[in-house]
């Protein structure tokens, strides 16, 4: 088991204290009674893999979510936010991962929204927003002119605005940043820096959340690592490595069932190649870059990376949502044309996307029905449904990969989280399949639930199915895959059988594309 | 443990109810009525009622399938308009071709097709406008809804072609059997009940339904399993198109007249019958059923209200109140739906 949470001694004063605060979602505890300290005039830096629970704890401290259990404290005194104003009025401020501008509004809009200067009350006062934008964008180094449109900026400048947005705030305590380098140049990054340095010069505490490693040693003063949701260890940036962060991160094994057997797969036919695949990035760069691999038959894939690294979109070239990439796939030796997703799901491709919610389920209908969805046609004489064929169907296929299920005919939001999961899997197998796409199947689902799927895997691929799967899980993705790549940035940084693959090597693996090294590697 | 199963007891009544709610207000509707005025259960105006009631009963069919799929039609008034004119011009004027000098008079099966083409070709364009350039439903279908209705202006420059019985001698008579009656049965009637019989059976047992309903729910669940999006949606609209065409027909029977501003603000009526029976606004629920009591519903309230005398006005008014009374509980049941599915939820997990 994990070895007692580490506790810092130091004489900063502490701005903020979290003490064991939970967030329940149903079915799924975001965040287990997790206590964290914001040091004042320090950068305070929060880092864990994909779904530990970061991001939902800041946005508990901003306002934005609400805890379901534990206290929040600053300045000795408990406070609580029902929404984002509240928190704002107590000086936190929060950049977000994803940009929360208004691309119709110019910039002085933006900066301004829900915090107008007026005259007399009523009428803004455009002029002083002009004026305030113009020094607040000069004190960034960003000289933009106040009239812009932000749909009109590149993401880097828009980057900017968000964070002029909260420094507006002249009562600013406490500023959180969620990935916010994650679009910057190199030298945007260096500016940022320099900005963050003046802020807390100022007094203001900074949390920061970040995927880049080298960039916490750089500018974190302390560091808390998350891992499940739960409080793993926290430190003085000075007292401790890279590698000992990984090693935080990365904890102590789970049991999930193993591939097993040995298999000689040079001898395997290839049934996937995909050979240079490269996705242009809006505004610049690349979200893929000259991916290269290939996948035999029977194997599984494992393709492991951090939110952003471009797993999904891989997915979504295979699958012909993404046109405007460029590079060939081939099948069993022969180059596709790939046009939309119902041909390739003739193809003999099924995908288990990410999103169960948004993208694999229809809540409307009922449990059978989001089963048999894609293969319907299969069903029919002409356009007429042969109803009995389609039912044995759909019940051989509960029966197959163990569904636990009343009734069929029940909607499909009365099945748990886990059996939601299996009904989106079973709905791809029932499409007969060579080659099974999967987006992180283990998201959201309890441990029982995670087995079974990873057994379904397991069994299909026994009997020759071609299984490529995503997850941000380092246990899960080490046990089920026959081999792994990482990806980095879009660009594909390592490819190893499963006796080479460790936990470490993936984790600095996954890091590599942004730094200058993996970048020109 | 025997509160709970007769909470549970409860709320399946209630939930009862709810779902045979439209039945229900109809039945009411017709007890009232039939309180209110002695003449109104009788034969001759329930058959007086279904003439009225098939005529936005059709286009609310068509108006079901494009709701289910998460869309709305608001060009299906205009169109019945246009099928109309199209039809009345070619029994009464022919179709003249100048460069030959020649005015062609058609059959009525001819004129009949002409007029269901009209309609499938705006549904095919409001179909293509909303795939094709990804223009809201309700933009697309307001843009043809004026073509639609300016065309059937400009037809006879806003003038209406009167007696459209055409001549034994032309060879285009027969026309006004769709307004007629069949055994004392009025023939849109008759035609409602086919067409509600093929698109009840289309929506719940061939592909194409099921892609309709699924569409609907989670558009992009549909396409990435493989659902052809855009050309359900096309077929869709066409449907519609059609629907309305065919009501288009009816009525210039019934009137042995095409007036260009017939149908005009029918879309309403055919909306308001889909989502009393039940049809949901956001997409993914709805059946044919339902919408046919709906538009029955509707039909005894207006000529319930004429027959006991209440103004037209007062009508609108009280169309409008249980139109919104529905959709609230409508809101409530998909609530208690959702909170049933959850206790489902809940219960599997405990075992």
């Amino acid at each position: 088991m994990a070895e007692a949470p580490e506790i810092i001694h130091t004489d900063d004063e502490v701005v903020l204290h979290a003490e064991k605060v939970s967030k329940i979602y149903p079915g799924t505890k975001a965040l287990d009674e997790v206590s964290f300290d914001v040091y004042k005039g320090k950068v305070n830096v929060l880092i864990g893999e994909n779904g530990a629970g970061k991001s939902t704890l800041m946005k508990i401290i901003a306002g934005i979510e609400q805890e379901s259990g534990g206290e929040l404290f600053m300045g000795g005194e408990k406070v609580h936010f029902d929404n984002i104003v509240q928190a704002r009025a107590r000086g936190i401020g929060i950049i977000h991962q994803e940009l929360s501008l208004f691309p119709n509004l110019n910039v002085y809009q933006n900066i301004f929204m829900a915090r107008e200067k007026t005259k007399n009350k009523i009428g803004l006062d455009n002029e002083q927003h002009i004026e305030l934008t113009k020094k607040i964008l000069a004190r960034l180094e960003h000289p933009i002119d106040p009239m812009t449109i932000i749909g009109d900026l590149r993401v880097g400048q828009q980057q900017m605005i968000e964070i002029a947005r909260n420094l507006i705030a002249d009562d600013l305590k406490i500023l959180i940043m969620d990935e916010p380098t994650s679009s910057l140049s190199e030298q945007e990054v260096q500016v940022l820096f320099k900005i963050m340095r003046e802020l807390m010069a100022d007094g203001i505490s900074i949390v920061y959340i970040s995927h880049r490693l080298e960039e916490i040693m750089q500018i974190g003063d302390y560091v808390t690592i998350l891992r499940d949701g739960k409080f793993v260890a926290s430190a003085a940036v000075k007292d401790i490595d890279v590698s000992w962060i990984v090693k935080k991160m990365v904890g102590t094994k789970k049991s999930y069932p193993q591939r097993k057997e040995k298999i000689d797969w040079s001898k395997r036919e290839t049934v996937l190649e995909v050979r240079d695949l490269c996705l242009p990035k809006k505004g610049g760069g690349w979200l893929l870059d000259h991916v290269n691999f290939e996948l035999k038959r029977g194997e599984i894939l494992g393709i492991y990376g951090l939110m952003g690294a471009g797993r999904t979109e891989v997915f979504e070239c295979i699958m012909g949502l993404r046109p405007e990439h460029t590079g060939d796939i081939l099948i069993n030796g022969e180059k596709i044309e790939i046009k939309n997703v119902s041909e390739q799901i003739q193809n003999g491709f099924a995908w288990v996307p990410e999103d169960r919610q948004r993208e694999g389920l229809v809540q409307t209908m009922d449990i059978g029905k989001n089963i048999s969805l894609a293969s319907l046609k299969s069903y029919a004489k002409g356009i007429l449904l042969n109803s009995a064929e389609e039912e044995a169907a759909v019940d051989q296929n509960i029966k197959d990969i163990h569904i636990k299920v009343a009734d069929k005919r029940l909607p499909i939001l009365s099945l748990s989280g886990g059996n939601q999961q299996k009904c989106v899997i079973g709905k791809g197998l029932l499409t007969k399949p060579k080659i099974m796409l999967l987006d992180e199947p283990s998201r959201g689902i309890d441990i029982g639930a995670k087995t079974d799927v990873f057994e379904i895997m397991n069994h299909y691929a026994d009997e020759g199915l071609s299984l490529l799967v995503v997850s941000s899980e380092l246990e899960e993705i080490e046990a089920i895959a026959d081999r792994i790549i990482v990806l980095s940035n879009g660009i594909k940084t390592a490819d190893m059988v499963k006796e080479e693959v460790t936990q470490d090597k993936l984790v600095m693996a996954s890091y590599k594309g942004h730094t200058k090294a993996g970048r020109e590697s | 443990m025997a509160d709970l199963k007769k909470s549970q007891d409860n709320t399946k009544l209630i939930m009862m109810l709810l779902k045979g709610r439209t039945l229900i207000v109809l039945g009411l509707l017709v007890i009232f009525f039939s309180l209110a005025t002695p003449n109104f259960l009788s034969a001759n105006t329930m058959l007086l009622l279904a003439k009225h009631v098939a005529l936005y009963g059709i286009l609310a069919i068509g108006m079901t399938y494009v709701i289910i799929t998460g869309g709305i039609d608001l060009s299906v008034g205009a169109v019945v308009g246009l099928a109309g004119m199209v039809a009345g011009g070619m029994i009464q004027k022919g179709l003249t071709f100048e460069s030959m000098g020649v005015t062609v008079y058609c059959s009525v099966p001819l004129v009949i097709l002409a007029a269901i083409l009209v309609g499938a070709i705006v549904g095919l364009l409001n179909g293509a406008i909303i795939t094709r350039f990804g223009v809201a439903p309700f933009i697309a279908t307001l843009g043809t809804m004026y073509i639609a209705r300016g065309f059937a202006m400009l037809h006879s420059n806003g003038a209406t072609y009167s007696a459209i019985t055409g001549h034994e001698a032309l060879g285009n008579v027969g026309f006004t059997f769709f307004g007629g009656r069949i055994a004392g049965i009025p023939v849109g009637a008759i035609i409602l009940v086919v067409i509600a019989l093929i698109a009840g059976f289309l929506l719940t047992k061939t592909t194409f339904g099921w892609h309709i309903f699924a569409i609907g729910g989670n558009e992009k669940a549909a396409k990435l399993s493989g659902v052809k999006v855009d050309k359900v949606k096309i077929l869709v609209y066409i449907f519609s198109g059609i629907c309305a065409a065919i009501v288009g027909i009816i009525t210039a029977a019934q009137l042995e007249a095409s007036h260009p501003a017939s149908g005009e603000t029918w879309e309403m009526n055919a909306i308001a019958a889909a989502v009393l029976g039940g049809t949901s606004m956001m997409g993914g629920i709805g059946t044919i059923g339902g919408t046919i009591v709906g538009a029955f519903v509707i039909g005894v309230i207006s000529d319930g209200m004429v027959m006991c005398g209440v103004s037209e006005f007062w009508q609108m008014i009280i169309k409008g109140l249980v139109i919104i009374v529905a959709v609230i509980i409508d809101q409530f049941q998909r609530k208690m739906e959702a909170k049933m599915a959850l206790q489902a939820r809940n219960e599997s997990k405990n075992e």
